[in-house]
């Protein structure tokens, strides 16, 4: 891999799209590149599996996520309910593929918040440097100082569950990582020429900050988001196990755990079958975000 | 080197107080009620209240709570200097003694993790990366990648199931001291260190393995071996001790990552440590406990980033005069 990709980079619109034809082979380079390994296309696969099942999950199963049957509580695996039921006569199988459209629901809306936000702080930084830069490194410090997760547990816990604090909380959490991650590639970024140029044309701060730092820098943020959602799907079941992420009714697999934790004598799937759905949507999102990480830019593992 | 110490030193220090504000301004700009303890039993009419308005506003004062937040602040800071932490609005013990009570348990258990996970991960990382591509490679890094993405809090359920439920081997939960019972503490310590020591193995090797091959592909390793080296010493003195400076730079974050896995572990198997008083506490509203852990907990961190970096200014150059 001889080719930098981050100089190299085309022009790309925020939403990660080629604008150009002359671009195409870049992209093209780095699809190539991810699918080259065999690990990285199944956690490519598991992904795609995973919108699936969230998008189809109605037709999926016959039963309702919510609705009780008191007739049928914990109930072993049978041919009606493949992992059995759960407290209050659900299935699980069922409330576990419902509970995707939770989990990739708070991902996504957390990262993107979180990305939105922290990237712009990280910009500014890096764009500004002296007392702009101290004083945003600073706060971001502040904030990684403390475990991730006693910082979003002090959020959600003070605030009260429900699936829009839990996205502020685990949002709020992943500003300074993204802060970091977007100050440490925009500092790199705007070394090269082609800003000095923009620079020189007289292009104010913002346009030289979103037109040509950002872009360039955003290849490698693609790796962050990606891994972000993991990151945050893990966050959201811990926060749910612990008893206050998404409230009762609505299917969460850390919930779940919880849920199924008195029952491990009479049905122990009730608690470990919605782990194992944690773990391979984590595992899915980390394959994808390592792989992208490998096909942009090798020299990055270990920072990312 | 002195001056680089005294700058880490105030650095770390400015850290600290911002931490301290950004503690204090998220338990007072959110949502709720620091006197939500009493706030079950308090209706604003006054109409067939437990606790009348005045009795509220009493309580306000009591707590100091009627103030202004810079004044607040000031006290609240000041007080800790003097050692003075408070009183829990919920149990209505002082601060101090619930932390000393808890803060040796999640600590014992913490340090052990601590040296397990950081030990475990550098010794699989270093196997990865001399066998690399080797099904030994192979397996571990599939193993780690997996161990990465399981929920602390599912591990240990999962352990409780297999080791207690189905074997009957180890005691389901509890806290037995182990400067009073050794082996029944160790007992009941076997399934929560492992619950978060996995993850943590499992990350650091992932980190050791990529910066041990990032290390063997550099000039000075090629050169070692040209001089025709022993493989042992290329390993030892060019390769590991290389490879190591990201990894201890790691090292605050795998703290914090034990840290903040307390919060589950000793959920799960009932540990009455200090992520049990904090989960009860930011569930309680019992903000001055709150306060005091969130600051302790960053605190630790704080000071060991600042160990990491007092400890490679002094052996890396260019680290200190950068």
């Amino acid at each position: 891999m001889a080719d930098k990709p981050e100089s190299a980079a085309p022009a790309i619109d925020a939403a990660g799209i080629t604008a150009a034809p002359p671009h195409h082979s870049e992209w093209r380079r780095i699809a190539r590149v991810y699918f080259s390994r065999k690990l990285y296309l199944i956690g490519f696969i598991l992904v795609v599996l995973i919108f699936v099942v969230a998008i189809f999950a109605p037709l999926l199963t016959p039963y309702n996520p919510i609705k009780t049957d008191l007739t049928s509580i914990v109930r072993e695996p049978s041919a009606a309910h493949w992992l059995g039921t759960d407290q209050l006569g659900r299935d699980i199988l069922c409330r576990i593929i419902y509970g995707t459209r939770t989990s990739l629901l708070i991902g996504f809306s957390a990262v993107f918040s979180s990305a939105a936000i922290g990237m712009l702080m990280g910009l500014t930084a890096a764009h500004f440097g002296g007392w702009v830069f101290a004083l945003i490194m600073r706060i971001t410090d502040a904030l990684m100082a403390l475990p991730g997760i006693i910082l979003v547990l002090l959020i959600a816990g003070l605030v009260g569950g429900g699936i829009g604090v839990v996205i502020f909380a685990l949002g709020f959490g992943g500003i300074a990582g993204m802060c970091r991650m977007m100050c440490g590639l925009a500092l790199s970024v705007k070394q090269n020429d082609y800003v000095m140029a923009g620079r020189s044309i007289g292009m104010s701060n913002w346009r030289i900050m979103l037109t040509q730092i950002f872009p360039n820098a955003f290849p490698p943020l693609m790796v962050g988001i990606t891994m972000g959602i993991g990151g945050v799907v893990l966050g959201e079941a811990g926060l749910s196990f612990l008893g206050i992420g998404v409230e009762a009714p609505t299917p969460s697999w850390g919930g779940m755990v919880f849920d199924g934790q008195p029952y491990l004598l009479d049905n122990p799937l009730l608690s470990l079958a919605p782990g194992v759905a944690i773990m391979i949507l984590v595992f899915g999102f980390n394959m994808v975000g390592d792989g992208i990480r490998d096909a942009v830019d090798p020299r990055l593992r270990g920072v990312l | 080197m002195t001056t680089y110490i005294i700058r880490r030193c105030i650095i770390g220090l400015i850290i600290l107080l911002l931490v301290t504000i950004l503690v204090f301004l998220l338990i007072r700009l959110l949502p709720g009620d620091p006197l939500m303890v009493y706030l079950g039993n308090y209706n604003p009419t006054g109409n067939s209240a437990i606790i009348t308005p005045e009795q509220y506003q009493e309580l306000l004062h009591q707590y100091g709570l009627d103030r202004n937040y810079f004044v607040q602040y000031w006290d609240w800071l000041t007080d800790i200097f003097r050692g003075e932490l408070g009183k829990s609005i919920g149990v209505g013990q002082p601060i101090a003694g619930l932390i000393a009570d808890a803060m040796p348990r999640t600590a014992y258990i913490g340090v052990i993790t601590f040296l397990i996970g950081t030990a475990g991960g550098i010794t699989v990382g270093i196997i990865c990366a001399i066998r690399r591509g080797s099904w030994l490679d192979n397996t571990l890094t599939t193993l780690s990648n997996i161990g990465m993405t399981i929920p602390t809090f599912w591990l240990g359920i999962l352990l409780i199931y297999l080791f207690s439920v189905q074997l009957g081997w180890l005691p389901t939960h509890g806290w037995v001291a182990p400067w009073e019972n050794f082996g029944e503490s160790t007992k009941r310590l076997i399934m929560p260190i492992l619950a978060v020591g996995i993850g943590s193995i499992a990350g650091m090797a992932r980190l050791v393995r990529s910066c041990m091959l990032e290390v063997m592909r550099t000039d000075y390793v090629r050169t070692a071996w040209a001089k025709g080296l022993r493989e042992r010493v290329i390993l030892v003195r060019h390769q590991i001790k290389n490879a190591m400076i990201p990894v201890v730079t790691a090292l605050g974050g795998a703290l914090a990552g034990i840290l903040g896995g307390s919060v589950f572990i000793e959920t799960v198997f009932a540990i009455p440590g200090m992520g049990r008083l904090m989960t009860t506490a930011i569930f309680d509203y019992d903000y001055q406990v709150v306060q005091a852990g969130v600051l302790l907990f960053g605190g630790i961190i704080i000071f060991s980033n600042l160990i990491v970096d007092i400890a490679w200014g002094w052996l890396d150059p260019r680290i200190r005069l950068a």
